[in-house]
């Protein structure tokens, strides 16, 4: 493996001091039907050498976040709060600044790699570009020879030759390979990698992953790993971010939020994941209903309408995200209740094969017309309060039993 | 199950079927210059109230597999057995009286639900179709539908678009059993779908199995889905099943190199076992269907080929095809399959 020659002499940075710091980030959306508040006040910080994952489902607002770190978003979208990146303010900065910053300072990586490449330039020309956008003085051939030397390093075979193929002469993991080293040729000081291996096959997403880690090896860069699987967060990040309509709902280091997650949301995720090291089949605990629309959130937790914790006080105001023990943040008035029972999702979570809450009723009705082992449902209905964890039981708003009644039947 | 290889009284039986797709030369007269070899002797079968999972990467065939077994695209040769009847000789309307038995969820629920339709006529139609309900009995039989799916029957008179992508899916499944069929294929019906969601769609389809007693074909990529929800499953790489046995079989112990690398390839929801896992990483791409590589098809990204195997037996992998052969308690088709523990 070959190093990239260090083109200036980094300044010390103290450990202490975040390389890039976001504060309350909001960013909403003009639309017809009103504003689309889609990021409402995220915050973090990411340290030298840290990788830090964000997860969330689809418009939970991790991607719109991350555009509006590198000032990607349209014009109409309404920015407010603050990203400091090495201690300066980039919100509001001209675009003539930012772009010394982007693929310099904080570099990113796009979830599909075809349209994150240009296809009509050959990918030696992409990488040059990169190179000789921010280091005026370095020649054409030295330039050419640096991006031979990168699509080395992230494992293309026959680099000398492959510089001069186009972006379709390669397949979804190659490109995304020349992605990663575009986003590496300047010694970022932070890579932003949006969904990298979504597009991809489980045994390329292996093999892009381990080019990442040789990235962040190579030029030092701390991380921002955006993505929905829980399994890729796992391996990756030092700490997680959990997002839920526009907001962070935990923090903490990645153990924390996998062994012992505060937030009912968390737990549900987790518990809806089919585990392939699952020796017994489980029932997996969906959780009911949908996100909200980011349109009009109603006042207080925006969970609260799929959370079985749910109780009256959820509804009075947003909970905030505060610290439930050293370095783990969850914005869940009931976290103390989570830690207290150390509840696994299926005590909390109904294993149901109903989507909406609503719905349980009437598939309780279902259910009593198909006679499926009645005594078992009895039996399970009998059981079932004591199943329930100390914090469950203590609900003003317990999960309808009809739901249960549902389960029982259909469940084996 | 009973038996781990071939199951014991099967509604659906596939024995070696191809599905070729002709390469044409350019300008007018387009000869046939090649074939890419979508599927290239598959063999399969399907017990009844089974759930065989059909794995592998995209190009692998796996789609193509289910399409033709429903003769979407009609096989090149090759045999698909429904409860002892050949499939793959008849025309359209032979085959129409038989679709009631064999239905088909799509992946995509956004581009499988027809936007212009609301969702009573979605579910109607294959009703009505076959000339099975009208008037009240049509509208008994869908509120009946949509509520064994967990869809609320009020709202039937609504389009596609007012339901969301996991309530979608339920409609495509709703509108799959509304002939009461004995076989689903499953084509990807999950991979669409954000996690909290796809668990409910995953446990409907279990529940419906039990009180159904439906088998189906569950098409997917993900491993993890097929571990929960399949008893046997199959892998296929670049047109073939490298490997088939039942679910902890495979899962535990698999032979093949090819299901070595794709079960160690896949991340754990668990960052401790994360740590300490070493992948079996695959190198190059996937050979192009179209020119397949001799002998064994893997070999050129196998690496027990590439860093185990002495000479003469590279040689063989590169001389003679390995056949899909009860190894075992497995049908692997690798000449010197070995059992690895990956999970």
């Amino acid at each position: 493996m070959q190093s990239i020659a260090q083109p200036t002499v980094e300044p010390d940075r103290p450990a202490g001091e975040p390389l890039l710091e976001v504060t309350d980030l909001e960013v909403k959306f003009p639309t017809e039907d009103g504003v689309v508040h889609a990021v409402r006040g995220v915050s973090y910080a990411l340290y030298p050498g840290q990788t830090l994952g964000i997860v969330g489902e689809s418009g939970s607002g991790k991607s719109v976040t991350s555009l509006a770190v590198m000032g990607l978003l349209p014009k109409s979208a309404r920015v407010s709060g603050s990203v400091r990146f090495r201690g300066r303010e980039l919100l509001g900065i001209r675009d003539r600044p930012m772009s010394a910053v982007r693929g310099k300072g904080i570099a990113m990586i796009f979830q599909d790699p075809m349209t994150s490449l240009n296809p009509v330039y050959r990918v030696g020309f992409q990488i040059v570009e990169t190179l000789r956008r921010h280091d005026k003085g370095l020649s054409a051939k030295a330039a050419m020879a640096r991006a031979v030397n990168l699509l080395n390093l992230v494992g293309i075979p026959n680099a000398e030759q492959r510089v001069n193929s186009f972006p379709h002469e390669f397949s979804g993991g190659m490109r995304q390979r020349v992605v990663i080293a575009i986003a590496m040729a300047n010694q970022p000081d932070v890579i932003i990698a949006d969904e990298p291996t979504t597009a991809l096959d489980v045994t390329v997403q292996a093999q892009v992953l381990e080019v990442l880690k040789t990235a962040q090896a190579e030029t030092g860069a701390a991380t921002v790993l955006i993505t929905h699987d829980l399994g890729v967060v796992a391996g990756m990040a030092d700490r997680v971010l959990v997002m839920y309509a526009g907001r962070p709902v935990e923090v903490g280091a990645v153990d924390d939020i996998y062994y012992s997650p505060r937030m009912p949301y968390t737990l549900g995720l987790l518990g809806s994941l089919p585990r392939l090291d699952a020796r017994e089949r489980q029932r997996l605990t969906p959780i009911p209903g949908s996100p909200p629309s980011l349109l009009n959130l109603p006042p207080g937790c925006p969970f609260g309408p799929r959370c079985p914790l749910h109780i009256a006080e959820c509804d009075a105001a947003e909970p905030s995200l505060s610290e439930v023990d050293t370095g783990h943040l969850a914005a869940c008035i009931r976290s103390g209740d989570l830690s207290r029972a150390e509840v696994a999702a299926e005590d909390v979570f109904e294993a149901t094969a109903v989507d909406d809450v609503a719905q349980a009723d009437l598939l309780a009705g279902l259910a009593d017309a198909v006679p499926d082992e009645p005594e078992l449902m009895e039996e399970l209905l009998a059981e079932a309060p004591g199943d329930q964890p100390a914090p469950a039981g203590e609900t003003t708003e317990p999960v309808e039993p009809a739901g249960r009644a549902d389960t029982a039947g259909e469940g084996k | 199950m009973t038996s781990t290889v071939d199951s014991a009284e099967p509604v659906l039986e596939v024995r070696d079927l191809r599905k070729h797709f002709p390469i044409r030369s350019r300008g007018l007269i387009r000869r046939v210059i090649g074939a890419v070899k979508a599927v290239d002797g598959v063999s399969f079968s399907l017990g009844r109230g089974e759930v065989l999972g059909l794995v592998g990467e995209s190009g692998c065939g796996k789609s193509t597999t289910g399409r033709a077994i429903l003769h979407l695209q009609p096989a090149t040769s090759g045999s698909v057995k429904f409860a002892g009847r050949e499939l793959t000789k008849l025309n359209r309307a032979q085959m129409r009286p038989l679709r009631r038995q064999i239905q088909i969820v799509f992946q995509d629920p956004y581009a499988s639900l027809s936007p212009r339709l609301p969702v009573f006529d979605i579910v109607a139609e294959p009703l009505i179709v076959h000339k099975l309900a009208s008037g009240q009995a049509l509208r008994t039989r869908v509120d009946e539908l949509l509520s064994m799916v967990g869809l609320n029957p009020e709202h039937a008179n609504r389009y596609p678009h007012e339901f969301s992508g996991g309530q979608r899916q339920r409609i495509g499944i709703a509108r799959a059993l509304a002939l009461e069929p004995q076989v689903l294929v499953l084509d990807e019906p999950v991979s669409a779908l954000d996690v909290s969601i796809q668990a409910g769609v995953i446990n409907l389809l279990e529940d419906l199995r039990d009180r159904l007693g439906l088998s189906y074909l569950f098409i997917a990529h993900d491993l993890s889905v097929v571990r929960h929800i399949a008893d046997r499953v199959a892998v296929m790489y670049l047109g073939k099943i490298v490997e088939l046995a039942s679910k902890d079989e495979l899962f535990e112990r698999p032979t093949h190199p090819y299901t070595q690398a794709l079960l160690s390839a896949i991340p754990l929801p668990d960052p401790d076992r994360e740590r300490q896992r070493q992948r079996i990483l695959l190198h190059g791409d996937l050979p192009s269907p179209a020119n397949p590589p001799s002998g064994c098809r893997f070999r050129t990204r196998c690496p027990k080929f590439a860093n185990q195997l002495k000479p003469d037996e590279q040689d063989r992998c590169r001389s003679e095809e390995p056949a899909l052969e009860v190894r075992g308690n497995h049908q692997s088709a690798c000449h010197y399959a070995e059992t690895l523990q990956i999970i």
